[in-house]
């Protein structure tokens, strides 16, 4: 196969891929087909589609592996701008494209923070002219992130902005984020919320609970998630704006989403990729890059995780990809800084929980693209005529060892250092373009 | 209560203006009328009359007003009343006196007619309970805001020649203004269908069960309105985070050109003021010839002085 270097503008050779086990989880559909890319967009798939009736298309045989909508993170610390030396939209976006991931969405947490026009600008300039996959900004809901004041959201969302988020904490002040929710419904912005009590364990560093106490650590209970997140869910309640739990951790925060779905309430959740496949005794010996926020929690609680994203009750999957260099990561424990990078090892940890008969392939597949592209209003995630070439072509079973110094983000804090994964992405194609080749990477 | 047919002596059986609410259409209806003849006297050279004469009013303001307080001014002395302004916010509320203090002190003198602007909601009424003369009410709070609604009508009616079915659109801070809330009474006893224009954070719960029709978008709100009422919008609302800025209020929320082409050919634009040009209201709009912003202040001297003689005749004689 030739690697595709054609540049935006240039008219793109289409491409077949044939022979291919097609899974759109936006409708359910999973049968063998080909699929034809054309100038960027899926052109046609079916039965009909095979090496011979390809017309003047490259042909790719996909030796009946899976081919799905390229994944879509709502969740990446990109770092641009202002912490390049953590990662930059270029990095990141090359992480992506290894992980099958066609688009990201990056969080405000940058220096300066994403909570003005002039930024949504640049980030969507940086990433048009450096990023391998589609980058879309998620701005600040209060300037700074400070919590106080509401950020010009009308006109950040007419921007570009995708959604709106504080970052890493949550907004204690109700009246501000009622304001908030209210505000933002105007324009029908979602608003994307980080789940914890500031007030209730400042000091917590670790879920609290025995493991906690073994460590001497301080810990955070499930109810600095569970507090903020009933409160939020009554000011849904109030306002009617559109909520996003940005991440839960924890069986109660489930519960209490389970039942505002129940009440109709435009409530939606996310867990990361850490909180379905890792719980609080992965810490083991004080190892930082175990350290989050939220904390990993309990096996019991990391259960419940994969029951809500089986049964349906938590939508998205994130990587929450955070890249944090020795700086902050070599320290003691309870000084370290918190976060994991994600991107490159989402859709193969992921698979852990399939190839575990914990999570139907479909429904991981669904929480990785279709759901967050639904949520975020984005025309991909789906394998259906007209829509973006944002496709990823999935080995479901080839086992392999994850290997830091390997990985695309400038970043190694990986929590699965030496971890052995099955599958992997073999091919990524944003919007047509082939950004990622398992095999080039293999010579 | 039977009501005139001649408006000069239609029945205004109130002894206090606390509000619209309360108010019969006839009732307002009688007061506009009253107002047109204010109108013709104000526009003469020898502007006054004896209604009022040897009655004492008393212009009792604990919040800073331009308008509204030498509007009264000039009605009073057009109708021949004695005027004595106090601003209290100067005096003795500084002092630490009550309201009710206030309202005791200033009834030993005497007044016959004392009108009251207050900050806080239901201040004036409370204040009316304590004294013997007739009390008006020129703004408390965020509750009512008699006379402007009532100079409102009447601006509309000389314009449109009716009110009955137009289609006025209140657009801004309905959260925190006496204004809309005059206003919306007003114009739904007249027979007009009000709709109220704001992002969601400036709409006061439960406002539709005003009879408003709910908008946080101007296109959509202004489509086919006859008249676009603006309001004004205080600079602390941005640091309450209640809007984010003034250049985003002004982008959604601001009165331009082409918000306004969404509106009838012949709408009106009207504005209680003061005007903050460039935040709620474009600068030529304020200034374009279908704004009656101008004229609105030469009614408000006309419906007060209505309002004064209405209540005039309902004062003792002995």
């Amino acid at each position: 196969m030739t690697a595709m270097h054609a540049s935006n503008h240039d008219r793109q050779t289409p491409v077949a891929l044939v022979n291919a086990r097609l899974i759109d989880p936006s409708t359910g559909l999973d049968r063998k087909g080909g699929l034809l890319i054309k100038d960027g967009v899926i052109a046609d798939l079916g039965p009909g589609i095979t090496a011979g009736h390809a017309g003047d298309a490259e042909v790719i045989d996909c030796a009946g592996r899976v081919l799905a909508p390229g994944l879509i993170d709502m969740m990446v610390f990109a770092g641009e701008p202002g912490l390049e030396h953590r990662e930059t939209l270029a990095t990141a976006s090359r992480a992506a494209a290894a992980g099958g991931v066609t688009t990201i969405v990056c969080m405000p947490n940058t220096e300066p923070v994403i909570d003005d026009v002039a930024l949504v600008d640049f980030i969507l300039r940086r990433a048009r002219d450096t990023a391998l996959v589609h980058v879309h900004p998620m701005a600040a809901m209060t300037k700074g992130l400070k919590g106080e004041e509401m950020t010009e959201i009308g006109l950040l969302h007419e921007a570009g902005a995708i959604a709106f988020s504080n970052g890493k904490a949550s907004l204690a002040n109700s009246k501000v984020m009622r304001n908030v929710l209210a505000y933002a419904k105007d324009f029908g912005a979602l608003v994307v919320h980080h789940l914890e009590d500031p007030t209730l364990a400042p000091e917590g560093v670790m879920n609290e609970g025995e493991v906690a106490t073994r460590l001497g650590l301080r810990g955070a209970p499930c109810a600095a998630e569970t507090i903020m997140l009933e409160r939020d869910i009554r000011l849904v309640e109030l306002t009617g704006g559109r909520y996003h739990a940005g991440q839960i951790s924890c069986r109660a925060s489930l519960d209490i989403v389970r039942s505002a779905k129940e009440r109709g309430l435009p409530v939606t959740c996310a867990v990361s990729i850490n909180h379905l496949t890792l719980n609080e005794n992965d810490i083991g010996p004080y190892r930082t890059f175990f350290k989050m926020k939220p904390p990993l929690r309990s096996e019991e609680d990391r259960r419940a995780m994969v029951e809500g994203v089986a049964s349906g009750d938590i939508d998205v999957i994130v990587s929450a990809h955070d890249p944090r260099g020795a700086e902050g990561k070599r320290r003691p424990f309870a000084e370290a800084a918190d976060g994991a990078v994600g991107l490159e090892t989402l859709l193969a940890a992921a698979l852990r929980l399939y190839h575990n008969g914990e999570v139907e392939l479909d429904r991981l597949l669904h929480a990785l693209s279709a759901a967050p592209a639904a949520l975020l209003g984005l025309d991909s995630g789906r394998l259906a005529k007209g829509a973006p070439a944002d496709l990823v072509l999935i080995d479901l079973t080839t086992p392999w060892t994850v290997e830091p110094e390997t990985l695309r983000s400038k970043s190694k804090n990986t929590p699965f250092d030496s971890a052995r994964l099955e599958g992997h992405p073999l091919l990524t194609f944003v919007a047509g373009r082939l950004v990622y080749n398992y095999a080039d990477q293999q010579q | 209560m039977t009501i005139a047919a001649d408006a000069s002596h239609a029945s205004f059986p109130h002894r206090h203006l606390l509000g619209i609410e309360g108010l019969s259409r006839a009732e307002i209806v009688a007061l506009l009328d009253l107002s047109e003849e204010a109108i013709k006297l104000s526009r003469q050279i020898a502007k006054k009359r004896d209604d009022l004469r040897g009655r004492t009013l008393i212009n009792l303001f604990f919040e800073a007003s331009t308008r509204t307080q030498s509007s009264f001014e000039l009605a009073g002395k057009r109708l021949g009343a004695d005027v004595m302004n106090m601003s209290v916010g100067t005096s003795s509320v500084q002092k630490g006196e009550t309201l009710i203090d206030t309202a005791v002190t200033l009834n030993a003198m005497r007044p016959d007619i004392l009108v009251v602007r207050h900050y806080a909601a239901g201040a004036v009424e409370l204040l009316s309970q304590k004294v013997d003369c007739s009390v008006i009410n020129a703004g408390d709070g965020s509750h009512e805001h008699p006379t402007q609604a009532l100079l409102d009508a009447l601006t509309i009616r000389r314009h449109k020649g009716r009110i009955e079915g137009l289609i006025v659109a209140i657009c801004g801070d309905i959260l925190h203004s006496r204004v809309a809330r005059s206003n919306i009474l007003c114009l739904n006893a007249l027979g007009a269908r009000v709709r109220v224009v704001a992002p969601s954070t400036l709409l006061a719960a439960g406002i539709e069960r005003l009879g408003v029709e709910v908008y946080t978008s101007m296109l959509e709100g202004l489509a086919d309105a006859d008249i676009v009422m603006m309001l004004r919008l205080q600079r602390e609302r941005m640091t309450s985070s209640l809007v984010p800025s003034q250049r985003e209020y002004f982008h959604f929320f601001g009165l331009d050109y082409d918000k306004l082409a969404r509106a009838k050919p012949d709408a009106l634009v009207m504005h209680p003021g003061p005007m903050n040009r460039g935040v709620e209201i474009d600068s030529n709009v304020a200034d374009d010839a279908r704004s009656l912003i101008r004229e609105q202040v030469e009614m408000g001297v006309a419906v007060r002085m209505a309002v004064l003689q209405a209540l005039a005749r309902q004062l003792p004689n002995r």
